[in-house]
């Protein structure tokens, strides 16, 4: 990685931890939202290893969209973000490597306490493995385009709740294939690999999509 | 190309914000060693005007140009904005912030500007915030951030300050302090463009005053050595 990338990258790291609470805040709702569903499904352990897949995916969704909203925002109100279009670096990799950052502190540790959680919903260890591959490969993409809508709701002071809004829609193909993968691997005849696949692909596309679209609308609100 | 004379050309620049002429065919070129006050009325668009030139206001028409710079650079990524705001992390120490914005900003250093940069901490000490190099940036006072954030002009060579209101929230020292590192730039060959209502005592300097209500009319320039 180039020098000033390595240097935003650490910079990012350095604050989302020294801030503190972002990774620990994401993982506390996702336990949040993942306990409380068999309260609501009621003890039926069949029926929660079924869902519990879909349930640890909406859960990892939802605790995404938490962090999201202060991606760019922070930067923008001290008026990092003026310099940081004016650094002579292009604003598409600025975006990445500040997601990759984001996703490092807030969606890896999510990955990291999907095995857990899914012990809370009955889970046999295959599926178990299977929903956190699903999860590692599929979180970077709810960041990425998680991104567009941080930086699209960038300039508005309580945009987390139009960012939500404007990113899941965005969100349920990467949904679809991930809890489909995730159930591909406790039904034995369906393929694991094809929906996997599908999944990686779709954060591949958000990796190049979400920077571009993300850097055009950082742009546009510099005015 | 590159042996040029180090030149900032804006030529009937028209900007639009928010749905309202800010202004309209303003036109002046600021050349190496040289700078440009720019003054008026509180709303009259001389942050505007800078946040034009720092490429983050769009031209609604008009043209601007660095005669001279590095030719595959655009204009603002030759320029240092010095706003209204710092910048500046408060949970990261004041080093941090600094050695971020050194690796983080390209630098640009066409032949006619013979500014170089110095290291984050012996900018620091320039500016006699030294002491505080390993503190969270978020104990400084409201000067001590300012003079954080001027030095990363000081690290990162670029021919063009834009400046507004640089003397704010500066005590007397600091002041004089920050008008002898302008004269120190311009010497260099860099230029400067900046919005001021308090009196700069600066070398070659040139005022621009944006007037109401004669948008079309050429703005008055003096200038003064």
């Amino acid at each position: 990685m180039n020098g000033w990338a390595m240097a935003l990258f650490k910079r990012d790291l350095r604050l989302s931890v020294r801030i503190g609470g972002s990774a620990l805040v994401g993982v506390l709702f996702f336990l949040a939202v993942v306990t409380v569903i068999p309260f609501g499904v009621g003890p039926d352990l069949n029926l929660l290893a079924r869902i519990g897949p879909a349930i640890l995916w909406i859960g990892a969704l939802l605790a995404t969209l938490l962090g999201l909203d202060r991606l760019f925002q922070a930067d923008r109100e001290d008026g990092t973000l003026d310099l940081m279009m004016m650094s002579g670096r292009p604003l598409e990799l600025v975006v990445l490597v500040k997601c990759l950052a984001h996703w490092i502190a807030t969606g890896l540790p999510l990955v990291a306490a999907a095995p857990l959680l899914a012990v809370f919903l009955n889970l046999d260890p295959v599926s178990m493995g299977a929903v956190t591959a699903t999860l590692l490969a599929g979180t970077p993409a709810l960041t990425l385009i998680g991104a567009v809508g941080a930086s699209l709701t960038v300039s508005l002071r309580r945009g987390g709740l139009l960012l939500a809004v404007l990113v899941i829609p965005l969100a349920i193909p990467v949904l679809i294939f991930g809890v489909s993968a995730a159930d591909a691997a406790m039904h034995d005849p369906v393929p694991f690999l094809t929906p996997f696949l599908i999944l990686c692909a779709l954060t591949l596309i958000a990796a190049v999509v979400g920077p571009v679209a993300s850097a055009a609308a950082l742009r546009f609100s510099s005015d | 190309m590159r042996s040029r004379l180090l030149k900032l050309v804006a030529e009937n620049l028209t900007i639009d914000r928010g749905g309202r002429r800010v202004f309209q065919d303003l036109s002046f070129t600021v050349e190496k060693g040289e700078s440009l006050v720019v003054t008026g009325a509180n709303g009259i668009g001389k942050s505007s005007l800078l946040r034009t030139l720092a490429g983050l206001v769009p031209l609604a028409s008009g043209t601007l140009r660095l005669d001279g710079g590095m030719p595959d650079l655009l204009l603002q990524e030759q320029a240092h904005y010095f706003g209204h705001q710092d910048a500046v992390k408060p949970a990261l120490s004041v080093l941090e912030n600094l050695r971020f914005w050194q690796s983080f900003t390209a630098s640009s250093e066409p032949e006619s500007f013979a500014g170089g940069a110095c290291e984050p901490i012996e900018a620091l000490e320039t500016l006699g915030i030294g002491h505080t190099a390993h503190l969270p940036a978020g104990y400084l006072s409201a000067g001590q951030k300012r003079r954080l954030s001027l030095s990363r002009l000081l690290i990162t060579p670029r021919p063009i300050w834009l400046m507004d209101e640089p003397a704010s929230a500066l005590d007397r020292a600091s002041e004089q302090q920050l008008l002898a590192l302008m004269n120190a730039h311009l010497a260099s060959g860099g230029l400067i463009v900046t919005a001021t209502h308090t009196e700069l005592a600066l070398d070659k300097l040139r005022t621009l005053h944006l007037k109401a209500g004669d948008p079309a009319a050429l703005p008055e320039e003096d200038a003064v050595s």
